[in-house]
């Protein structure tokens, strides 16, 4: 259901959108039944001149039975979606798969810089590619990221792949993502960090093999047009004075322009 | 210990029922009847200022960067420091005060037969420091630098460092205002408890109780005991941002994390503080307008209890993805998901009390099933929350936002109507319009649902949170989802403007409405066997209890009620 709002673009966003399915049935079944008794014994029992209303305690053991039995259903119905919830969770959080490449994400007021280890697998190398608000990774291939955060707390989120993570000063908190569309998407800051948060955006472009070299290659010899840039250059039908005008826009813009 | 009490209560008695000045009286009170209109009112003003914030972002949402009308521009500051503060002022101004402080004050002594709080000054005292809270906190938006901008959850280092969030001294306000009110419902929580439990009139039983006593009491007790912790955080908070301390910054060796435990230790079961007092108002609500016993009175109490105590086993579910170790989410998914075990089952009770019953849908009774409706969306999404895995696509997501929308919205402003509509005879003496009431109703609800079912799909689209223009988000800016926001916003419009008609009904009907009977609903609890209003010291005759209070349509009596005090013949 989700993918219908949203491209599911990695590895696990089909597990994710998958267990929001199962959810969404066995919820939905409670929400049609308790609503449909709501609205059924509302219509139903309105007074009536003359007629009194039953007495019923809800102690007898014939009576409990009617919110007894629907009660324990909740019960089984729980353990279904915690065994669900558990495996897809160990999958995404629990566990590294073997890695492809290696990438440093650093979150501050209000920009994202990102570290590629480059060939050599290896971060703070001489072969590190560094960019800001600008992404770029390979198609079909396993990233493990390092995310970190120069001041205070920001959230990595790239909502096409499902993944949200906070980046805390002080730490590292390690992860992984396998795209497996190419395209360019919204990267978001998704935790409150002040001024600029609702600025605090970047993009993530997923390649193919030869537009990934390409791109690299231009980044190194400087001939490289930012495609987080380009994106806010075209899509923007929104009108909107405060964000032209406003300061730290241009910063996070020309941060990103040095590259 | 009720020796004790009692001697205080005479202690009152002597000085405490013969006329009084107006400033004593309206200004300085010590009857809990006045107390408790104080802070509904004082809720009430703190709600319009907190609407008048929802309206303001929501404006600027639906058309970014032009002048809001009655406002005029919200800029990325604004924006956050309006998003913190309604949800602050929503939380700790309108729905504690309200719902607890307010109609806990006013019910409790009413609804167990006795002439007041046992501790009035107590109370008096914590009303002084509630208003004091709200002062301070309403300062903190004029003073350099603007009002705190960093999220109602205040997360560190954001919020203690004065050059991340750029309002130096507004930060540190909002922290006091907050302090400031949670050691003024620490004192009347004191006093509500001791109330319930030692001056109840004579006969009544524990398990004659009603259920929205119970439910308050419950709630206060949820509350001091969770709110220790986080006095001890915010007292840290301010100490980091005024001398210079580093309980929560990195680089002097202190831990984010250990707020975020800190609040939420608190800040989940302050989620059924508030909850619990609308459950027990909408609980005694259903009963009387189905002419219907509750549907086992016993097991909704426990269930009450058991949520409780579940409530404080499942903070980290808001910390799934923050970066406590993965493993223990798993155990924080398991107790998240439990809580839905009580909940449930107290929801089937509910229902089940319509059953067989005779109901009429006069306001009050609209608002209580409305409740029930709107708040069962609110239970049903929490377990997708509640799931970990699905937390790491949802976390600070508008689907979190309707998510939890659902659940406050009913809580506090729905069930703040239910209540002042059911007992407005009682503090006023005179009837309310049904017809105005009705058009209020149906003008709420319908909007309601049309600003909060939107996000949800938002939410899945990946809109984040606290975002003052999604433009800057390319996927987040194409039409489609702008025009959501648009009918989000439009809709809340509407909704403001019917809250008019209530306006008008309440003061109106305050001074002009019918004149109200002792027992205009027919109901059983004690609060209808006197006058409207009640007199100063509540009753002529203290009552003496003798059942239960659902006794509605008992075979073998003509009356489809049985007032709890009436003697049996
Ligand atoms: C009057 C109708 C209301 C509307 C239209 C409304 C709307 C909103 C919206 C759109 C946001 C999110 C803004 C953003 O993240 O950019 C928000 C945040 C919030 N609202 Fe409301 N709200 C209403 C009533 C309430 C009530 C009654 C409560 C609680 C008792 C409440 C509690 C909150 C909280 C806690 C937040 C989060 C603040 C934060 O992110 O720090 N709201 N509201
Ligand atoms: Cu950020
Ligand atoms: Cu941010």
């Amino acid at each position: 259901m989700i993918e219908y709002f949203i491209l599911s673009a990695s590895s696990f966003s089909g597990d994710i959108d998958n267990l929001f399915l199962v959810i969404t049935l066995i919820i939905g079944f409670w929400f049609i039944l308790v609503f449909g008794a709501l609205v059924y014994f509302t219509l139903k029992f309105r007074r009536k001149d003359g007629v009194k209303a039953e007495y019923i305690t809800g102690e007898k053991h014939s009576e409990t039975k009617w919110t007894h039995y629907p009660h324990y259903a909740v019960i089984a119905m729980d353990v279904v979606i915690i065994a669900a919830n558990i495996i897809v969770w160990v999958n995404i959080k629990q566990t590294l798969p073997p890695k492809d490449n290696l990438i440093r994400v650093i979150g501050q007021q209000w920009s994202w810089s990102f570290v590629d280890a480059g060939p050599d697998g290896v971060l703070d190398t001489a072969d590190d590619i560094t960019t800001v608000n600008d992404l770029h990774v390979k198609v079909d291939e396993t990233y493990h990221f390092e995310l970190q955060a120069r001041d205070v707390i920001h959230n990595f989120s790239v909502p096409v792949f499902r993944l949200r993570q906070d980046a805390l000063p002080g730490r590292t908190i390690k992860g992984w993502f396998k795209p497996t569309n190419t395209g360019s998407f919204d990267i978001q800051c998704a935790e409150m960090c002040g001024y600029g948060h609702g600025i605090m955006g970047g993009a993530i472009t997923v390649h193919t093999k030869e537009s990934y070299d390409e791109t690299i290659v231009q980044i190194k010899n400087g001939t490289y047009e930012s495609h987080y840039q380009k994106r806010m250059g075209t899509k923007t039908p929104l009108p909107s004075n405060t964000s032209h005008t406003e300061g730290h826009n241009s910063f996070a813009v020309l941060l990103a322009s040095i590259f | 210990m009720s020796q004790a009490a009692a001697a205080v209560e005479t202690g009152i008695h002597a000085e405490h029922h013969e006329d009084l000045n107006f400033l004593h009286k309206y200004i300085l009170p010590l009857d809990h009847k006045i107390i408790a209109m104080q802070y509904i009112f004082t809720g009430m003003i703190m709600a319009i200022i907190g609407g008048y914030f929802a309206y303001a972002f929501r404006m600027q949402l639906a058309f970014p960067g032009e002048l809001v009308p009655g406002y005029g521009l919200v800029g990325p500051g604004e924006y956050n420091m309006l998003v913190t503060n309604h949800g602050t002022i929503m939380i700790f101004w309108v729905a504690m005060p309200v719902l607890i402080a307010g109609f806990g004050n006013y019910l409790i002594p009413l609804m167990i037969g006795c002439d007041d709080m046992v501790f009035p000054r107590i109370n008096r005292l914590s009303y002084q420091i509630f208003l004091v809270s709200a002062l301070v906190l309403i300062l903190s938006f004029f003073v350099k630098g603007g009002g705190f901008g960093g999220a109602w959850t205040a997360y560190p280092p954001l919020s203690s460092v004065a050059e991340y969030n750029l309002t130096d001294w507004g930060s540190s306000l909002w922290v006091l205002a907050v302090a400031l009110e949670f050691i003024s419902f620490l004192l009347g929580g004191i006093n509500f408890v001791t109330t319930a439990m030692n001056a109840r009139a004579p006969g009544m039983k524990m398990m004659d109780i009603p259920i929205a006593v119970w439910f308050i009491v419950i709630a206060v007790i949820l509350f001091m005991a969770s709110v220790g912790p986080l006095i001890a955080g915010a007292v840290m908070l301010f100490m980091d941002q005024r001398i210079g301390t580093t309980f929560f910054l990195p680089s002097g060796g202190g831990d984010p994390l250990l707020w975020e435990h800190l609040f939420w230790f608190f800040g989940h079961p302050e989620v059924y503080v508030v909850l619990l007092p609308t459950l027990g108002i909408v609980a005694d609500i259903i009963t009387v307008f189905s002419r219907k016993k509750l549907f086992g009175y016993k097991t909704v109490l426990y269930t009450a209890f058991a949520t409780g105590g579940l409530s404080f086993v499942v903070w980290a579910h808001h910390q799934f993805i923050a970066g406590i170790d993965p493993r223990m989410a798993n155990i924080f998914v398991v107790t998240t998901v439990l809580i839905s075990i009580p909940l449930a089952e107290m929801m089937f009770s509910y229902i089940a009390t319509l059953y067989g019953g005779s109901i009429e849908l006069k306001t009050p009774m609209l608002w209580a099933l409305s409740f029930l409706a709107a708040f069962l969306i609110g239970g049903v999404t929490g377990i997708y929350l509640g799931a970990s895995a699905l937390d790491v696509y949802f976390h600070d997501s508008y689907f979190v936002l309707a998510h939890f929308h659902y659940t406050f919205f009913p809580i506090t402003i729905i069930g703040m109507f239910a209540a002042l509509t059911f007992w407005f005879p009682k503090m006023f003496g005179r009837m309310m319009n049904e017809t105005l009431g009705k058009i209020h109703f149906w003008g709420t609800f319908i909007p309601f649902n049309c600003i909060f079912l939107p996000l949800f799909f938002l939410g899945l689209a990946g809109q984040h949170r606290r975002i003052y223009n999604y433009q800057h988000f390319p996927d987040l800016a194409t039409q489609e989802l702008q025009n959501i926001r648009i009918f989000a916003t439009v809709s809340l419009v509407v909704m403001l403007l019917f809250q008019l008609v209530f306006v008008y009904n309440f003061f109106v009907s305050m001074f002009k409405g019918e004149k109200a009977p002792d027992n205009p609903w027919r109901a059983n609890t004690l609060e209808w066997s006197t006058s409207s209003p009640p007199p100063h010291g509540n009753f002529k005759k203290l009552p003496t209890v003798y059942r239960g209070a659902y006794e509605y349509s008992t075979p073998g009596r003509e009356e489809d009620f049985w007032p709890q005090n009436v003697a049996p013949e």
